[in-house]
């Protein structure tokens, strides 16, 4: 199979979607012109015209809200925000009109609208540049969320968000935009909501999601030197996520550690094992474990910032105690 | 498929003698403003009772801003509304049955009793919804407005809001990209002097017109109270939006009832409220209307009808039943066939 770059997959799934329907838009501050501040829409003004890839000044909720607006009268807006951070100035597009458009309309409309944003550390881009928000949206009813691990998840779940009809919020890694891996030429459409074995194993599962799911194998390849076999869940999806999956592994492992970048309190981590310490309870042979940021904001030099992100040694010390 | 549920008075049976336009316009309008008016007043008496759950804001005393915009729209238009709608919608032709439901909570309400007064929504009419949230309409219609543009349509958008959303950020965020994009947008500005229960001198730094000149955005400020004057600015502001880029209307006018409905407007003073009435949206119409020596008999059988209409609408509305819970969870995502 040939090589896919994840900024390069995020980039065909645009142009893929983009070419396939021509109410797909592309809207945010220097996707046009500079292709993104990453890179992401990268000649896509150039091929579909300056129509269809707006740039925007530095407004991030009015970029939501008129996305909310134009999936309201017929378009489907793809948007950027260029950090994970910067979602908070749109919060109330997202949450209070994009969430609730269905709903609180009585069903008279779908609101499909994408937005793209990547999260995450390792890059020394400090507190305002670094947050991992991801729990903030799942928690709200009508919003779905994923946040692909890889290039070809990259593209698949992109995809499948701009298919979607209803609002999407797409979690990419900034570390990973230069990952490359094997994948199909064209990589196929995920569903929402499934998450896939990215590692069989049968003494523990390690569940995780996004750049944290390298961490996890890296982890578990670890453990395989000390004879332990670690199956690692990659969720893709956040909201809805696959508690099918994660139940299936945990009945066959019985021992359960989720590993996520974000604050560990009253994050993903928590949801998933308080569902696992209700539906799966049965099966535990161990308390479910957490990894996942200290409870503090990200720090910006790199002797902070490479203890404040999981490690696999954390990963491998969690899976030690959950099999002592 | 598109209804045109706007209230008229215009049918040729019912005004054989309106042979002039603009006394048939004002005609129209006056029905207009009588459904608004009479349908406020009913949701009053039934929130007074009790009947009506939630919150609602009446726009007793602004019912002309509603009229006279939407006489210039079509139905392909879209509008963004605001926490005090009911004459937007009602203007923007909401089926009056519709309505009443939403606001006392029936299944059979626009939007199965989902949202209330405060969300109602009617998306084949144009009508993106009324919105909890101060100035959050205002993107909503730059989006809308992006839309009609992108897509080829010579439909326009209209921001409705009140002096109260000039103090939100999005404001400035929306006239920005509205005069960058150059997009067929409509900014209605509901001078009614208040913002919740502040006046709005105390809560702004600049007068509306100065902010929009520092967009290039046009500006024209008009009585809101006369729906004539409303009308003749937003039929010329509309054809020039039309296929051109955005204008502001500002429509001074007069909330005569409180932030909410059961709020005693004790921070007013009785001179000042006892002032409005000589303002009345629909008194300035009947002076209007004077001068065409329109029959009386006839203005009472167009105040008839839309009592009549009210009348009905509301007892269908209130016949309706209850929600249901399983219903409603299963509109939070969109079903798929899979």
């Amino acid at each position: 199979m040939p090589e896919l770059r994840y900024l390069r997959a995020v980039n065909m799934a645009l142009a893929d979607a983009m070419a396939e329907d021509p109410s797909v838009v592309l809207i945010g501050e220097d996707v046009s012109e500079a292709g993104g501040s990453f890179g992401a829409s990268r000649g896509l003004k150039d091929r579909f015209g300056a129509a269809r890839v707006l740039d925007t000044p530095i407004s991030e909720a009015a970029i939501a809200g008129a996305a909310v607006g134009a999936a309201m009268s017929g378009l489907k807006p793809v948007i950027e925000i260029m950090f994970m951070d910067f979602t908070t100035l749109a919060m109330d597009a997202l949450v209070n009109q994009a969430a609730k458009a269905r709903f609180m309309f009585g069903g008279q409309i779908s609101l499909p609208l994408v937005l793209r944003t990547p999260h995450g550390g390792g890059l020394g881009a400090g507190p305002q540049h670094s947050q991992c928000l991801e729990a903030w949206f799942a928690h709200v009813p009508g919003l779905k969320v994923v946040c692909p691990s890889d290039p070809a998840s990259a593209y698949g779940l992109l995809r499948a968000a701009i298919a979607d009809p209803d609002p999407v919020i797409v979690v990419e890694h900034k570390a990973l935009y230069g990952m490359k891996a094997e994948a199909p030429a064209t990589p196929p459409i995920l569903p929402i909501g499934k998450a896939a074995i990215a590692r069989d194993g049968r003494d523990l599962t390690i569940v995780s999601y996004g750049a944290a799911v390298r961490t996890a194998l890296a982890a578990a390849e670890q453990l395989h030197g000390e004879g332990v076999e670690a199956e690692v869940v990659d969720l893709l999806s956040l909201q809805p996520w696959d508690e099918a999956a994660v139940l299936a592994s945990l009945a066959k492992t019985h021992r359960l550690v989720v590993v996520h970048e974000a604050v560990e309190a009253f994050g993903v981590g928590a949801e998933i094992a308080a569902r696992m310490a209700d539906v799966g309870f049965d099966e535990l042979d161990a308390p479910i474990l957490r990894v996942g940021a200290p409870f503090m904001p990200t720090p910006f030099s790199k002797a902070l910032e490479d203890q404040f992100i999981p490690s696999p040694a954390r990963v491998v010390e969690a899976a030690r105690r959950a099999l002592a | 498929m598109v209804e045109d549920n706007r209230p008229a008075a215009s049918s040729t049976q019912l005004l054989p003698g309106a042979n002039d336009g603009a006394e048939r316009r004002l005609l129209d309008h006056y029905a207009t403003l009588l459904t608004i008016r009479r349908a406020e007043e009913r949701l009053s008496a039934l929130f007074a009772q009790g009947e009506v759950p939630g919150f609602i804001h009446l726009s007793i005393g602004q019912e002309a801003v509603s009229a006279g915009v939407m006489s210039a729209l079509g139905p392909t238009d879209t509008i963004a509304s605001t926490h005090r709608g009911h004459g937007h919608a009602i203007a923007k032709g909401l089926p009056l049955e519709g309505f009443f439901a939403e606001v006392l909570a029936k299944d059979q309400g626009v939007c199965r009793g989902r949202g209330g007064s405060m969300h109602v929504a009617d998306m084949s009419v144009g009508m993106l919804g009324a919105n909890g949230i101060v100035g959050a309409g205002l993107s909503i219609a730059l989006g809308s407005a992006l839309a009609h543009r992108t897509l080829g349509r010579s439909a326009i958008a209209v921001a409705f809001f009140g002096d109260g959303a000039l103090a939100e950020g999005l404001m400035h965020e929306s006239l920005n990209l509205a005069a960058l994009w150059s997009l067929p947008l409509l900014f209605v500005c509901e001078n009614n002097g208040w913002g919740e229960f502040t006046p709005t001198s105390k809560q702004l730094a600049f007068k509306f017109r100065d902010l929009v000149a520092a967009y290039g955005i046009a500006h024209e400020s008009v009585d809101g109270n006369d729906v004539v004057a409303v009308a003749d600015a937003a039929g010329r502001i509309v054809e020039k939006i039309r296929g051109g880029g955005p204008a502001a209307l500002e429509c001074m006018t007069t909330r005569v009832r409180g932030h909410y409905e059961g709020d005693a407007q004790k921070y007013r003073s009785p001179d000042e409220l006892a002032a409005l009435s000589e303002r009345d949206p629909l008194r300035v119409a009947e002076r209007r209307l004077a001068d065409y020596r329109v029959a009386p008999a006839q203005l009472a059988e167009i105040a008839a009808a839309a009592q009549r209409r009210v009348d009905e609408a509301m007892a269908a509305a209130r016949s309706g039943t209850a929600p249901d819970f399983d219903a409603a969870r299963a509109d939070v995502y969109t079903a798929r066939a899979n």
